[in-house]
């Protein structure tokens, strides 16, 4: 066991602090602590230069195996650099879905031609994606799926409709899940397609969030298009590649994310220091739980990752996705305490919030997207502790 | 042991990367404290050495430190010990909560031999550390008023200097394994020197010591209040010359880390019994861990269960490896590691049932345990005040 990082990481470590810090510093000072959950649609051009530049010099995407056009970094240097993009304040991602979770996709399940052709211009922040999964119903229930896609010569020809899609409106690419084949049973009979989201088959709605915002969509696809050759896993092989995602998406890219908290927490402390809201006696020991809380996120992380090295990717990465999100969502409800009466006042009309009025309003979303918390629990007590699964019902119950 | 240990010290030397895991060679170390917890110290055996006034089994400590060594973990090669440090003590503390076993080993190796290490002089630490990592010599640490106050650490024993050394009165409580234990260290206050502390070795059988055995709710874990009327000890009897009030609070710390370690073995046990008996328990015709209303539980559980562990390894990293984060560590981790096995141990009751709330059923001793460790050195909101004093609130 050590917890230090070796003379080489923390040589990386320098590097990463310095790129970042000048870059913000000269080219992009606006940028600093902005974007993220609540403010992703803010200075979004300027957010896009920030991402082609970081993919020019190498700063994107940096996981991935260098043929593709990343850097090959271990999973130290992952972790290193994720804590330094915070520390740095830099702005939240908007090519996450594409780095994050369609990338790694492709890597694991994709064919050689399709990493090739999808993979550079993500790096390159060229091609943002957005991911068409939950439908109205189906939500937690993914697999009851019913946008269809059938093969009519050599292309997909998509109908249906997906809901709580993220970045929709910028998205240039949507991967989804289509039901291929209506016979089958439903894990069975679903595919998993890229589909160019700008063409006429394609209408986006933007859903008006109870923070005011709409960083969520609906997707409306009639006679939607894509060639035969954009389907990954192979037809009818879409929900192996699509639980491939979602461990992703559940898994180690959301550590840049959890290294944001940090920010998050600093600028609430701040304030209880300020207010004295800190000589509060509940208040402070609310405030010394978070602090725990966040501290052992990280270690939880750590150990996570040092497993993974080891090579397995064991039971113990199962716990991330509610640690998280039930910690950031009671971090939310802290940081309005600490406020106080101030908590209620935002910062402009019409309804423009402050930065932790979106966090205490968005952090309720953590705790449904993703899977829930109580989709979670399952899968902990079914795949971490063997307990027997749920009764299912419907076509195709497993 | 010995050969185990020569080999863990080569691994530590040679690997240089971040790497928050047990190494082979640790894992290998924890293994064989299960080993030995799970035939000698199994609950049947720990109810029978509960039952006793001297609260063991001599029988297992003899195995616990003359037979594997485990008494020597952390006393340095010059001193007879097998010179690991506290990750490894963390991996076999682990094993001691899970097996709930009972023996001197907490007070003999994480509140006195840290006493020694920490404050003693050279000629204390050849005289007396040799005899601990032999498993001959039991000993333990006295420092808390009888008030049970965390906050104002310091017995109520007060010395003053006298021909030939000190002379101490004064009465202090909650000390473990005190009815037993061969060595004490007493925590005394100066009478005159502003209340300053300072640590002394003080033999059972010294004349003016009368100890006497407390009824303990958790009956696996004994504790003693120790009244010194006018004892008189020699001037080396005065544990190092360093600041007592410095050394005492390493050594709460230090004990804080490896009580977290044995608090994670514990809940873990909880968590394993109760996903046992949910796989079996039919009830409407399915078995409950079928239930949500079960399995979330269970989840919440592990949730728990694995954060303390990602705390308690960080704690004991950091008192082997960082003495000026340790303070911050160690209260995080007696905290976090609280918080769990309480919790953890009183829904293992919930998730048995009637049957959980038996005397037959061993969910019992675990929630005892667990109350009792919670309790020690502070609870967790105690450990928070600390956190958010370190936070600068």
């Amino acid at each position: 066991m050590d917890l230090r990082f070796s003379p080489e990481e923390e040589a990386f470590r320098a590097e990463v602090r310095a790129f970042l810090g000048d870059r913000l510093k000269r080219e992009f000072p606006e940028l600093v602590g902005r974007g993220g959950p609540g403010d992703e649609h803010e200075l979004f051009e300027r957010r896009v230069a920030w991402e082609r530049m970081l993919g020019q010099a190498g700063w994107a995407c940096i996981g991935w195996p260098k043929a593709y056009g990343g850097r090959g970094a271990s999973l130290s240097e992952q972790v290193i650099f994720y804590e330094e993009y915070a520390r740095a304040r830099a702005p939240g991602r908007i090519g996450h879905i594409g780095e994050g979770l369609l990338g790694p996709t492709l890597i694991a399940f994709g064919t050689e031609q399709q990493r090739r052709r999808f993979l550079p211009p993500i790096v390159r922040c060229e091609e943002l994606w957005c991911q068409g999964y939950s439908e109205p119903n189906a939500g937690s229930d993914l697999a009851n799926v019913q946008t269809r896609a059938e093969l009519v010569h050599d292309e997909w020809v998509i109908t249906g409709q997906k809901i709580w899609t993220s970045l929709a409106q910028r998205a240039d690419w949507c991967f989804a899940l289509c039901r291929t084949d209506v016979s089958a049973p439903k894990h069975k009979g679903l595919s998993y397609l890229l589909v160019p989201m700008r063409q006429a088959g394609i209408e986006v709605r933007p859903i008006s969030q109870m923070n005011g915002g709409s960083e969520f969509s609906e997707v409306f696809f009639d006679g939607a298009k894509t060639s035969a050759e954009n389907v990954v896993g192979g037809i009818n092989g879409g929900w192996r590649v699509a639980m491939g995602t979602l461990a992703f998406e559940r898994g180690a890219s959301t550590l840049g994310q959890q290294f944001g908290f940090e920010n998050e927490l600093q600028q609430i402390i701040a304030v209880a220091k300020a207010n004295g809201a800190a000589q509060d006696p509940i208040l402070r020991d609310r405030l010394a739980r978070a602090r725990i809380g966040l501290t052992v996120m990280r270690l939880n992380a750590l150990r996570t990752l040092s497993l993974m090295q080891d090579g397995e990717l064991r039971r113990e990465a199962m716990i991330a996705k509610i640690y998280w999100a039930s910690w950031h969502r009671e971090l939310g409800k802290l940081a309005m305490d600490v406020l106080g009466a101030a908590s209620e006042i935002g910062e402009s009309e019409p309804y423009g919030l402050t930065a932790l009025q979106r966090l205490f309003l968005f952090s309720r979303a953590d705790t449904i997207y993703a899977g829930s918390n109580q989709i979670q629990r399952n899968i902990i007590a079914e795949r971490a502790l063997g307990l027997p699964s749920e009764p299912r019902s419907g076509k195709g119950s497993t | 042991m010995r050969e185990l240990a020569s080999r863990l010290k080569h691994v530590l030397l040679s690997t240089r990367r971040m790497h928050f895991a047990f190494t082979e060679e640790q894992e290998e170390l924890r293994k064989s404290a299960r080993r030995l917890l799970e035939t000698a110290s199994p609950t049947k055996e720990v109810r029978a050495a509960m039952a006793t006034p001297r609260g063991y089994d001599e029988a297992l400590w003899r195995r616990i430190g003359e037979e594997l060594g485990f008494t020597s973990l952390v006393i340095p090669e010059a001193y007879g010990g097998a010179g690991l440090g506290f990750v490894e003590l963390a991996a076999v503390m682990e094993e001691m909560g899970r097996a709930l076993a009972c023996a001197p080993f907490f007070s003999t190796v994480c509140l006195a031999t840290s006493a020694i290490v920490t404050g003693g002089t050279e000629e204390q630490k050849r005289d007396l550390l040799p005899g601990i990592a032999a498993g001959r010599t039991t000993a333990t640490l006295a420092f808390a008023p009888p008030s049970g106050r965390w906050d104002a650490p310091g017995s109520d024993a007060v010395f003053l200097p006298c021909a030939d050394g000190f002379e101490l009165s004064g009465k202090t409580s909650f000390v473990i394994d005190g009815h037993t234990a061969a060595l004490v260290i007493v925590a005394a206050r100066s009478s005159a020197d502003a209340g300053r502390t300072s640590l002394f070795v003080v033999p059972a059988e010294t004349a003016g010591l009368v100890r006497r055995a407390l009824p303990t709710m958790d009956m696996t874990r004994k504790q003693a209040e120790l009244t010194l009327t006018n004892v008189r000890v020699p001037t080396a009897a005065l544990l190092g010359v360093a600041d007592g009030d410095r050394t005492l609070a390493r050594v709460l710390d230090l004990a804080k880390v490896a009580l977290a370690a044995e608090q994670v073995g514990g809940a873990e046990r909880c968590l394993d019994m109760s996903v046992d008996y949910a796989k079996t328990r039919v009830q409407f015709g399915r078995p409950i861990g079928s239930f949500q209303a079960i399995k979330h539980k269970l989840a919440d559980m592990f949730v728990e269960v694995e954060s303390a562990r990602s705390a308690s390894y960080y704690a004991a990293w950091t008192a082997a490896h960082d003495e000026a984060e340790l303070p911050a560590a160690a209260a995080l981790a007696k905290a976090y590691c609280s918080d769990v096995y309480f919790r953890v141990a009183a829904e293992c009751i919930q998730i048995h049932g009637g049957v959980g709330f038996t005397w037959e059923h061993d969910a019992h001793l675990f929630f005892k345990r667990a109350k009792s460790s919670e309790t020690l050195f502070g609870d967790a909101a105690f450990h928070r005040a600390i956190v958010a004093r370190q936070m600068g609130l």
